[in-house]
């Protein structure tokens, strides 16, 4: 038995990347070649053994179908038996409707694994750095995977994804689009560009990577906020400070705070809009420095100190809203704001401002709706679902992680990838995302929906199976 | 990419890593700070473990060959220790592996620690942790996917036993010869691990018609077994061929035993079982 080598696939679900022949399966056994394809075995495996020892499958659809542009895959759900939502956190597909119970009310589990089309990431990146307008368009490897959405404290958001750049674009797009969602869904890092905007680095539950720069601070507030927070720290201890903030530019003797403390007028003039006072808008632009703006040097965002009411001497804090940047000047006779070494006493305060931003963090809530194919796995009505679902009886959980759905037509759910079981998601050529999903409902309230009764299988005897692995 | 990957059961008792082909289940006894304190000690030790092994696959693929520098990692050292005692056959680090992931992850998990049991089991190859007056049983299953209990076999704290390991023609790894299951117990999993892949392949017919062997580079391209026969497919056997097969096995074992490389072994062809034990441990694995 000789074959060809191009039939032999390196599977590159582990660092072994072990090379498999057709027919064979990796070291680990859940990964194998069907026809010089890697596919992830376990649903097959299972399956055919519940086949040969005679066990009742729910009847769904044919597998041999043409599902080449169907939004969702026919014949690829599994109603599976870990009991995922229900008695372990971990999700293994076990094609079996899953009956336990919880708090003395007899529960039935649906477990499935769902073709996703319909689905895409949002990514909140905890940056006050510039990574692109909105409404930019978001690249990986070229391609357009999604764009810049609507900005959040603290943070720049990107929505990824979706039908339309999975199945709308070109065949590449697809694909692009689909390695891009299945790495950040997984726990891997993606490099994306942003048009006119950053390169950036992402990996959910990690910090972001701006322009080669890794991000380590949220800020602590906008300039005007950290002013409020931090003037008593101040007062007596410098004549002015500036927050540099690409929102709002805090100038402390202006500022209610300084004025509330009777800290006297210096003189200084900052460029920009005044908002109200002591709060400036547009100091600048966008950027990776200083508060996220462009700014390297602060001191280009000082017009210059009025004669009449500045005086040599005076000092001068500047600093982001981060703590990261700041810096520190004395006056000299021409009021000339000139570098000089942060007093002790102040340094307490840029510490805490440091402190008190949290870790910068990217995170990735997948989101992705269940088709009313996906759902006649689990009932015979598949509208009664989801009723069901919408009226909070039938709980939803993504690989045993809680899932927001939104209210409104479909089953439509929000997940936290890191809370769902890593090497959970998976994918199909369509290009399409694998997940998994549970459905767990009172039995009694299953079999009024018109479940699959006949294929309830309880837990205990599932997991007296011997050829069920736990986890 | 998958990487590492960390769950308990809903009532927190046992912990499952699971990374590329490493499976493990563990549980520990000890107050729950201690218990706990050990679970984050396991997780973080086992993080980079597999990919600490990849590194050195190449080397960890092939015999031991005192010309060339040996494995660094200490899992790689592990199993080079496990296989060097057997090095007049053919055996590579390899053999060990599974013990060896159990050992180390187990040793992270004692050290720093107070614990009264642990168990590591890596896919049946399991380490164990005993303080003094402590014990396990453990239950001997002689077919792995026919599932039904053999026999029992109390390892005690006092016994030099902290390794139990299983080999045979229906794990997930190639054997030279036709043993359904050959369970050792030894000082350790490691050591365990590759005793009872050596008595495995030592249980078998060479040249019987009805055993077919295969190279195992035709099934798997990178088996550290390169080109050698592996057996595919046992058809039927008489009852003396069995006994026959058994006995070879049962033969390698003693060698074994008497050069203090295990502490007993229990060998299952077909609806035979042979055993090799120490006197102490004799009435034990017998039951």
């Amino acid at each position: 038995m000789t074959e060809p080598a191009t039939d032999t696939v390196v599977c590159d679900a582990c660092p072994i990347r072990c090379v498999i022949k057709p027919g064979r399966t990796g070291s680990c056994d859940r990964y194998g070649n069907i026809d010089g394809v890697l596919a992830r075995m376990d649903p097959l495996l299972v399956l055919d053994r519940t086949r040969e020892q005679g066990g009742a499958l729910v009847p769904f659809a044919s597998r041999e179908g043409d599902w080449e542009g169907d939004l969702v895959l026919t014949g690829e759900m599994f109603v599976t038996g870990a009991g995922s939502g229900t008695t372990y956190p971990d999700y293994k597909p076990a094609p079996f409707i899953v009956s336990s119970t919880i708090a003395g009310v007899d529960m039935v589990t649906v477990v499935t694994e769902a073709i996703f089309s319909y689905c895409g990431v949002d990514v909140k990146i905890d940056t006050d750095r510039h990574v692109g307008a909105e409404r930019q368009i978001v690249r990986a490897d070229g391609e357009a995977v999604g764009h810049v959405t609507t900005g959040q404290y603290g943070s720049q958001m990107l929505s990824l994804g979706g039908v339309n750049h999975l199945t709308g674009g070109t065949k590449h797009e697809g694909v692009v689009t689909m390695e891009t969602l299945l790495a950040l869904c997984s726990g891997g890092s993606v490099e994306l560009s942003v048009d006119e905007g950053s390169q950036l680095v992402l990996q959910a539950g990690q910090p972001p990577v701006i322009n080669g720069v890794v991000e380590e601070r949220m800020r602590v507030g906008c300039g005007s906020a950290t002013i409020g927070m931090f003037a008593q720290q101040w007062y007596e201890h410098v004549d002015e400070v500036v927050v540099v903030d690409d929102h709002i530019t805090g100038v402390l003797s202006e500022h209610q705070a300084g004025r509330y403390l009777d800290i006297p007028a210096t003189g200084i003039k900052v460029k920009g809009r005044r908002s109200t006072p002591g709060r400036y808008f547009n100091v600048a632009n966008a950027g990776t420095g200083w508060g996220g703006t462009d700014i390297e040097d602060p001191l280009t965002i000082i017009e210059r100190f009025d004669p009449a009411v500045a005086r040599p001497g005076l000092t001068l804090l500047m600093i982001g809203t981060t703590g990261e940047h700041h810096a520190y000047f004395v006056l000299d006779d021409e009021l000339r704001p000139v570098p000089a070494p942060l007093p002790d006493v102040l340094r307490l305060s840029v510490a805490r401002i440091r402190e008190n931003c949290e870790p910068a963090m990217t995170s990735v809530l997948f989101m992705a709706g269940a088709g009313g194919s996906l759902r006649a796995g689990a009932t015979v009505n598949p509208v009664a679902l989801t009723r069901s679902v919408n009226q909070t009886l039938t709980r939803v959980t993504c690989g045993g992680a809680p899932v927001y759905i939104w209210p409104g037509g479909g089953i439509t759910f929000m997940v936290d990838v890191m809370l769902v079981p890593p090497g959970a998601f998976g994918y199909v050529p369509t290009p399409a995302l694998v997940a998994p999903l549970e459905f767990t409902l009172r039995r009694d309230d299953y079999a009024a929906l018109g479940g699959h009764m006949e294929a309830i299988v309880p837990m205990d005897e599932i997991l007296a199976r011997p050829d069920v692995r736990y986890s | 990419m998958s990487g590492p990957t960390a769950s308990t059961t809903a009532d927190g008792s046992r912990l499952h890593l699971q990374h590329g082909p490493i499976d493990l289940i563990i549980e520990a006894w000890g107050d729950a700070t201690d218990v706990a304190d050990a679970y984050r000690r396991a997780w973080v030790r086992f993080q980079p473990l597999l990919d600490e092994l990849v590194e050195e696959l190449p080397t960890l693929r092939r015999p031991l060959d005192d010309e060339m520098p040996g494995p660094a990692s200490p899992v790689g050292r592990r199993m080079a220790a496990a296989v060097r005692p057997f090095g007049d056959r053919f055996i590579t680090p390899m053999a060990a592996v599974a013990g060896a992931v159990a050992d180390e992850i187990c040793a992270a998990m004692v050290a720093g620690g107070d614990l009264r049991r642990v168990y590591v089991n890596d896919g049946g190859d399991i380490a164990l942790h005993l303080s003094p007056g402590e014990s396990f049983d453990v239950g001997l299953v002689p077919v792995p996917n026919r599932p039904a209990l053999l026999g029992k076999v109390a390892v005690r704290a006092h016994e030099p036993i902290r390794g139990v390991a299983t080999s045979g023609r229906h794990g997930r790894s190639f054997s030279l010869g036709i043993a359904d299951a050959v369970t050792v117990l030894a000082a350790d999993a490691a050591g365990a691990d590759a005793a009872a892949t050596v008595i495995a392949n030592a249980v078998d017919l060479p040249g019987h018609p009805a055993v077919r062997r295969v190279p195992a580079s035709d099934l798997e391209p990178d088996s550290d077994l390169g080109s050698r026969l592996i057996t595919a497919e046992v058809g039927p056997l008489g009852a003396g061929e069995v006994a026959q097969a058994l006995a070879a096995g049962v033969e390698e074992a003693e060698r074994l035993r008497a050069d203090g490389l295990l502490a007993a072994a229990v060998l299952c062809l077909d609806d035979q079982v042979a055993a090799v034990a120490s006197p102490v441990l004799a009435s034990a694995v017998g039951g």
